[in-house]
């Protein structure tokens, strides 16, 4: 099922949920909603199973606007991060509602459910209550419920959240690897950008209601359009430094007191001329490298594989990720080498990108 | 287990035990003195009889009076008719009143609290006008519509405290499960508060069948209106000595259905004190 949202705007009197997003979904696609908490995803995902009606603005199934469709002819499955199983059904029963509802035969609807649930891996649990279900278990009977009716369109909304680090990481390709195998389209909202880069084919980066970015993970990450984009996308988070540009023998230099960089002119020209800019560097651009800028260490944080420095130069932080073996510690003297050909520059009242627009 | 650590682990059962003695003499002293020709203090002297229960073939307190069993189907009538209203009436508030923003709501949840804390006797006059003009003094009716009343805002709080313990999320995957608002309401959420509909239909069955203010202010003497409690107030009288067998025995006649009902709904109200809603929610 293709999706489209046009101006898609939900108000609660002053309140803005969600402000005039555009976006579309090709049938099959895998689009993770990623934003910060209170941005306005599970408004728009509930937007699209009908059950907020939007203030203004269209959403369109297929081509045909669907604003005034109740959820039940929606054609949709959902699952919650609360799981919203129904207590005083069996595992049975719930998965079977949504076919019961449909007046499904009966043997068709024992059939199906059946199938679900050893897809799901719970055709064993059939009799069991949610309450007496782990955590993975409820979710996997949730996700039974909402494949079961075969929907177009599948809504997730944090459906991981709740699970531990291990099991999260599990279910996370299970999730991918059924869309993958069904050619469901889904929307899946989460605030863990792991989850967003591994699973999204696009990822649509909400903040305040409005719509910052809309592309692959790729670019997402490389390309950020805003300020916001890079300071939420990667982790650690990308390290931002104000900076000055001036010309030096036909070379661009980024400068600050204490850091002087070369930036490579495709990058620079774009940059340049605009006062103050505010400069983007990943961590993993950053290495420790003894021709490189003097800085101290401010503080070590060992992360199993590296080691996660935060450096200064002056009264600017930068974070860069480290080898254990080079045994820095607090205090020490480093110097920093910066692969500048990778990094970002933002004008500092618009918060845009001076590179990517 | 060491010999200290079970000496300490006793000691709730001590305390539990010490505080629920009253009350289990309080009952032992009932069955006691409903089956014994003379009691001292809490100990039966005499022979074990049945004539306390006399009352049950004929009324102790001579013609004129109703029988036993019209008294106890009175009491029933009530108490059925409270049990049914209020749990009724109060689910459908509670949910308005959970799940619907309309003008006024605060003030109505500010209202029905304040008039749960209000002292009833207060209003005893009021309504005895009220009753006069409707025509319903001295009726069944009358005094079910007004013990309905005062069990209502209790029921309406109780009601809408569980279905707020219904997550949105349950009635939104039922609605995209293909549910109509109304299958929602009947197949997913009253399921879910069965517990807290089980309490309330308990206790609105007890106030109704033990309720004495009520019956004895709205209805004259013991009448063809009377309820139970009002009934065994005859037994006390100014110029003949008290016969605290026969009153024992009403008493106990008058718990039965009480403890019937609480067998039939303990599962429940143990359930619903275990923390209601669990699972999935
Ligand atoms: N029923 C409502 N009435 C008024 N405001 C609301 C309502 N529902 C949501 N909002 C507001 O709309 C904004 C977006 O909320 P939403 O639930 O969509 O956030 P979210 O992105 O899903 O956040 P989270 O990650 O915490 O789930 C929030 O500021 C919230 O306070
Ligand atoms: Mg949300």
């Amino acid at each position: 099922m293709k999706v489209e949202l046009e101006n898609l705007t939900k108000k609660w009197g002053d309140v803005i949920g969600v402000d005039s997003i555009n976006l579309d979904i090709q049938d099959g696609e895998f689009v993770v909603f990623l934003g910060p908490s209170g941005c306005g995803k599970t408004t728009t995902l509930l937007m699209v199973a009908g059950i907020y009606k939007p203030t203004t603005g269209a959403i369109r199934f297929d081509g045909r606007v669907v604003n005034q469709v109740a959820p039940k002819g929606r054609n949709i499955g959902m699952v919650f991060q609360s799981y919203a199983l129904y207590p005083h059904m069996t595992v049975y029963q719930n998965i079977s509602y949504p076919l019961k509802l449909k007046k499904t035969p009966k043997a068709e609807i024992q059939e199906r459910a059946q199938r679900v649930a050893d897809i799901m891996g719970i055709g064993h649990l059939m009799d069991r209550k949610p309450a007496n279900l782990s955590g993975g278990q409820q979710q996997r009977v949730a996700l039974g419920r909402a494949l079961v009716k075969e929907p177009g369109l599948l809504l997730f909304d944090e459906p991981l959240s709740n699970l531990d680090a291990r099991l999260r990481l599990s279910m996370r390709s299970e999730i991918k690897r059924l869309q993958v195998d069904l050619g469901i389209t889904s929307i899946y909202v989460t605030h863990d950008q792991v989850e967003a880069m591994t699973m999204a084919d696009r990822i649509a980066v909400i903040n305040d209601g409005q719509l910052h970015a809309y592309d692959t993970p790729a670019e997402v990450y490389d390309r950020p359009r805003t300020l916001f984009i890079a300071r939420f996308i990667g982790n650690p988070p990308m390290n931002f430094t104000e900076v000055e540009f001036s010309q030096i023998n036909g070379a661009y230099h980024a400068r600050r007191e204490g850091l002087e960089l070369v930036i490579p002119a495709d990058r620079a020209e774009k940059a340049v001329g605009k006062g103050s800019v505010m400069m983007g560097i990943r961590p993993e651009d950053i290495i420790v490298d003894s021709k490189g800028i003097p800085g101290e260490i401010h503080g070590v944080e060992p992360l199993g594989r590296d080691h996660l420095i935060d450096a200064k130069i002056r009264d600017s932080h930068f974070y860069l990720l480290a080898d254990p073996s080079l045994s820095l510690k607090s205090g020490d003297t480093v110097k920093l080498g910066f692969n500048t050909k990778k990094s970002q520059f933002f004008d500092i009242k618009s918060e845009r990108s001076l590179l990517w627009n | 287990m060491t010999l200290k650590k079970r000496i300490w682990a006793g000691v709730p059962y001590l305390i539990l035990v010490v505080s629920v003695l009253p009350m289990f003499i309080g009952y032992f002293w009932l069955l006691i003195s409903s089956f014994s020709t003379q009691t001292e203090g809490l100990l039966p002297v005499g022979n074990l009889t049945l004539e306390h229960f006399s009352f049950l073939r004929e009324s102790p307190f001579g013609r004129g009076y109703p029988s036993i069993w019209r008294v106890t189907f009175n009491t029933f009538l009530i108490a059925s008719f409270m049990t049914i209203t209020v749990v009724l009436v109060s689910a459908l508030a509670g949910y308005g009143l959970s799940r619907l923003s309309f003008p006024g709501r605060k003030s109505f949840l500010s209202l029905t609290l304040i008039l749960h804390a209000f002292p009833s006797v207060t209003l005893l006059i009021g309504i005895f006008f009220v009753l006069r003009a409707l025509g319903l003094y001295n009726t069944i009716l009358g005094v079910a519509l007004v013990m309905v009343g005062f069990e209502m805002p209790f029921g309406i709080w109780l009601m809408k405290g569980f279905f707020d313990n219904v997550s949105w999320d349950m009635e939104r995957a039922a609605l995209i499960d293909g549910a109509s608002r109304l299958q929602v309401w009947w197949q997913i959420i009253l399921p879910t508060i069965k517990p807290g509909m089980a309490a309330l239909a308990l206790f609105a069955f007890i106030s109704g069948w033990n309720a004495w203010l009520i019956p004895k202010t709205f209805t004259i003497g013991a009448g063809q209106q009377a309820t139970l409690s009002v009934y065994l107030q005859n037994f006390q009288s100014d110029t003949v000595a008290v016969d605290w067998g026969a009153v024992t025995a009403v008493g106990l006649f008058q718990l039965i259905p009480v403890a019937i009902f609480f067998i039939f709904t303990q599962d429940l109200l143990l359930n619903m004190y275990a923390g209601g809603s669990k699972g999935g929610a």
